[in-house]
């Protein structure tokens, strides 16, 4: 009596009457790919009448054991949908097509007791204006913190308060890579990355690029600095012109030091490949965004005989610059690294408000985890991402 | 065999071999494939972006119906603002479009990875410990891994003291990270060196030699 008052309960509570009705334990729709006939352990029921956004699934729960929930369209096979912890009783399934059937069953985890199949048609979408997403709360909160904390540090590093960074040790290496470059009388290649700049990684690239400039420009040694997309080819060259300016050798500054060669991925790599073994650069940077070329680049320069000072927030990539540049800024030091270079206040003021947001997240996620340990899910589902 | 595709076939075999002779040392032919690929493939995008990009999503919509469309002259009149540069009286202009190209970008990014990467970070490292088994071995793993390369990262103070053990760890977690993913992409490196061999000999050599012997 027990199970199909729950399902009846369920229907009740989700207003399905009279709307579309869950079917439930359908034998002939169930899909041939289950180990193990249906269980009676289980009950499972979807309805599709309340959820504007996509199909509303509720089980009776299992005693302590995690669920996996499955889904199928109409002609496929089931796959995972979702794993629910122990004592979790409903969800919704919001990746669902408009007006399409599916097909759903809960499995016990780690075994192949499965409840039996039921269809459920996901609602045709009604598209309406809204102000504000409720369910987004969450990253407004996090970005208004988030915001807070730089502007805070901003405006004290602006007042002139002292701001401690940490030493970032591929840095200290660009000073004696340009004035290796400098004795040797050879030229520094900068290779801003290949991406655009509305990637970050091009855009603290260019901060980079700035001081490296300035640098050259006060050494009097050769700069180059080939790109691939065209607007980071408009950036790097106000950024070269005005590092030039600022050192106070405007007269040193060529147009053709920053220079365009192919927007095609590889057709760069080939170009900057043979420009590192024919002129030899005494330094190579690799600072931005890289993919697939970098360790083409990174070998070539390395075999050059090049300083090669790298960074880049690709994970995929970063082993490669580990393994075949002298020194590597990894993910986040080369965010760090514009501020740590120019010791602006500006930049300053925005890493420690990153590091502050960062000890809050780790005291965050220490009080989830202990939550979490005693059951209490409510505070870890805040930060769900919807 | 069309002798287009004839052409084409060993065309795409001697570039193929000419980039692949860097191997040995820079040379002539390396530099001739190198020359070919950065000129086509110049050429091609700038073909590309006017007849896919600026023309259909641009000109044309804005030539076939510019009232509901008037927005897209905005766009176009901040890339033709990039061009001012090259004309010394208003070559401030090429600042404003960069200024709002890069400003809009950033916003965007900024809550994509708020959304896209903080908060599922940060909801999938909130484990339970709260039984003896290999799960809460895996849950501790996690956190252990992502609260030590956070601390790592932390640049606020100097690594000492607490902090010097914790982002050792850290810095344990972040390499073998990378040797997992090292050995992962070198395998997908090797699958594309895969693909262009069978090309040289699926495709170039086993034909050609069809081709003398008659069978083809």
């Amino acid at each position: 009596m027990k199970k199909p008052l729950f399902c009846l309960l369920i229907v009740l509570l989700t207003g399905a009457a009279g709307a579309q009705e869950p079917i439930l334990a359908d034998p002939d729709s169930a899909q041939t790919d289950s180990l193990a006939p249906p269980s009676h352990d289980f009950f499972l029921a979807a309805d599709s009448s309340q959820e504007p956004m996509g199909i509303a699934l509720a089980w009776e729960p299992s005693q302590g054991i995690p669920v996996m929930l499955e889904r199928a369209s109409h002609d496929s096979i089931f796959l995972p949908l979702s794993t629910q912890e122990a004592g979790a009783r409903s969800f919704v399934d919001t990746t669902v097509e408009s007006g399409v059937e599916y097909l759903y069953r809960v499995r016990m985890a780690d075994s192949n007791v499965v409840s039996a199949t039921v269809r459920a048609t996901a609602p045709h979408a009604v598209q309406e204006y809204q102000f504000f997403r409720r369910e987004r709360l969450n990253a407004l909160l996090l970005f208004l913190f988030y915001a807070a904390m730089i502007i805070g540090y901003i405006l004290m590093a602006k007042r002139g308060a002292s701001l401690f960074i940490r030493k970032i040790a591929g840095l200290d290496a660009v000073d004696e890579a340009i004035g290796r470059a400098t004795e040797m009388g050879r030229k520094v290649l900068y290779i801003p990355g290949i991406m655009s700049v509305d990637n970050i990684q091009t855009v603290a690239s260019m901060s980079i690029l700035g001081y490296v400039a300035e640098k050259t420009a006060s050494y009097g040694t050769d700069l180059e600095v080939p790109n691939k997309d065209p607007l980071v080819l408009a950036t790097a060259k106000e950024v070269v012109k005005e590092a030039y300016l600022k050192a106070g050798r405007p007269d040193y500054f060529q147009e053709d030091m920053v220079n365009y060669v192919s927007y095609d991925q590889f057709a760069f790599t080939a170009a900057v490949q043979g420009l590192m073994t024919r002129e030899k650069p005494a330094t190579n940077f690799l600072i931005g965004s890289f993919y697939a070329e970098s360790l083409i680049m990174a070998e070539a320069g390395n075999a050059a005989g090049a300083i090669q000072v790298a960074g880049t927030a690709e994970l995929a990539q970063l082993p490669f610059f580990v393994v075949a540049c002298d020194y590597t800024l990894i993910g986040e030091e080369l965010y760090a690294a514009s501020a740590y270079l120019s010791k602006e206040p500006l930049m300053m003021g925005s890493i420690k408000g990153q590091d502050l947001a960062k000890v809050v997240l780790v005291g965050l996620i220490l009080l989830g985890v202990v939550l979490a340990s005693f059951g209490q899910h409510g505070f870890v589902d805040f930060f769900a991402q919807r | 065999m069309a002798l287009s595709s004839f052409a084409g076939i060993w065309l795409a075999a001697f570039l193929t071999l000419a980039i692949y002779s860097f191997l040995y040392k820079d040379n002539p032919v390396y530099r001739l494939a190198e020359s070919i690929f950065v000129g086509v493939s110049l050429g091609y995008e700038i073909g590309l972006v006017f007849y896919r990009t600026i023309w259909p999503n641009l000109v044309e919509r804005l030539l076939a119906d510019p009232g509901p469309n008037w927005y897209l002259a905005i766009g176009g009149i901040l890339g033709i603002m990039l061009y001012c540069r090259y004309i010394p009286k208003v070559s401030f202009l090429g600042r404003w479009a960069l200024a709002v190209y890069i400003g809009y970008f950033v916003g965007v990014e900024l809550m994509q990875r708020l959304h896209g990467d903080v908060l599922p970070q940060v909801r999938d490292t909130m484990l339970p410990l709260s039984s003896l088994s290999s799960v809460t071995f895996e849950n501790l793993l996690i956190i252990v891994g992502v609260l030590s390369v956070l601390i790592y990262f932390y640049f606020s103070k100097p690594h000492t003291g607490i902090l010097k053990p914790v982002s050792r760890i850290g810095v344990y977690f972040i390499m073998i990270c990378f040797g997992a993913s090292f050995g992962y992409t070198i395998m997908a490196r090797i699958s594309l060196l895969i693909g262009r061999l069978t090309f040289l000999v699926e495709g170039w050599v086993k034909p050609m030699i069809a081709l003398i012997s008659g069978s083809g």
